[in-house]
């Protein structure tokens, strides 16, 4: 069970990323030629890759217990981020990302930008951009990638899963040319933020070196439990958001 | 240390605050600390997996609410 949730939770969390790394090639390949930017694209998947075959050996040889206490503690930071700004988009406090309007901006500044070629990159601002978006959007799934995988044993497993999201992304991407805005990225936002709260908080105990009663079965409450209080945070902060749209649609003088 | 290389570490080091921190450093320190106190607790014969959960609960209600306080 646990390998299934690893590869939903790496998946869903690549999807997001890739629909924003999309939203950037796509302004930037469009507006300034495919050349420049598809050459950014792939050497921002080759430091990614990279990244990915360094540090994954070299974490499987770190004793479990320290691997579990560590990521357990950056998925949580991770997670509870996620999740965070997950419930403030759901609850009305943040705006929901905007794909559209992101890549209207994207596209702006791409058409108004100077050329400056430079060797081999050829247009070094397409370059720079589309490399640039790779490679952060892709970072953290590259950690997620990492973590989980190194704590089940099982990077191959989790690239599978970030590979599959990658792919899916590009080929619907490619076949409709322009931002995926009709992703549900704020429901795949929460989903990962659930999933990954809920195995740092399981691997953050074991790592402790306590242990849970009923032992992997745990991990199962735990979810469901995580999301529960997301949902109740939701809950609590949509009133307050409603009461606060009230308050301040009053006349002057009679919100307090 | 030239002006451009400071500049530079600058940079480096609050892309990875910014990466690994986020929006709200007390969630980390949140849980460092929650962390240190769970070891601490699996040390003696008390049970220590309720704390982590716990905490997550608080720091998640507490960041939430400040957000929302800062935005209205």
């Amino acid at each position: 069970m646990r390998d299934v949730l690893l590869l939903l939770a790496v998946f869903a969390a690549c999807v997001v990323e890739s629909v924003e790394a999309l939203t950037i090639v796509l302004a930037v390949g469009l507006s300034r030629g495919w050349r420049s930017t598809l050459r950014g694209v792939g050497a921002g998947l080759i430091v990614l890759a990279v990244i990915v075959a360094a540090l994954g050996p070299a974490l499987t040889v770190i004793p479990i217990n320290v691997l579990r206490l560590v990521v357990g503690g950056l998925l949580l930071v991770f997670g509870l981020g996620w999740l965070r700004k997950a419930i403030l988009r759901a609850s009305g406090w943040k705006a929901l990302h905007d794909e559209d309007a992101i890549y209207a901006r994207q596209l702006h500044a791409a058409q108004r930008a100077k050329t400056d070629r430079r060797g081999l990159l050829g247009d070094a601002y397409a370059f720079t951009l589309a490399f640039k978006g790779v490679l952060l959007e892709g970072l953290e799934v590259a950690f997620i990638v990492l973590t989980f995988g190194a704590n089940q044993h099982n990077i191959p497993l989790a690239a599978v899963g970030a590979v599959a999201a990658v792919v899916l992304v590009t080929v619907v991407g490619v076949a409709v040319r322009a931002p995926l805005a009709r992703v549900p990225e704020n429901t795949l936002k929460f989903a990962v933020g659930v999933l990954l709260t809920a195995f740092g908080i399981f691997w953050g105990v074991e790592g402790a070196g306590g242990s849970w009663p009923g032992a992997d079965v745990a991990l199962l409450p735990l979810i469901v439990f995580v999301l529960a209080v997301a949902l109740a945070a939701v809950a609590w902060l949509r009133r307050q958001h409603v009461a606060g749209d009230a308050e301040s649609s009053l006349p002057a003088g009679v919100a307090s | 240390m030239t002006g451009g290389l400071a500049a530079a570490l600058r940079g480096f080091g609050a892309f990875w605050w910014d990466f690994i921190v986020g929006d709200d450093w007390r969630i980390a320190a949140g849980i460092i600390a929650s962390l240190a106190a769970t070891a601490a607790l699996a040390a003696t014969a008390v049970a220590a997996w309720w704390l982590l959960p716990l905490t997550v609960v608080v720091l998640l209600a507490g960041s939430l609410r400040k957000a929302s306080r800062n935005r209205s």
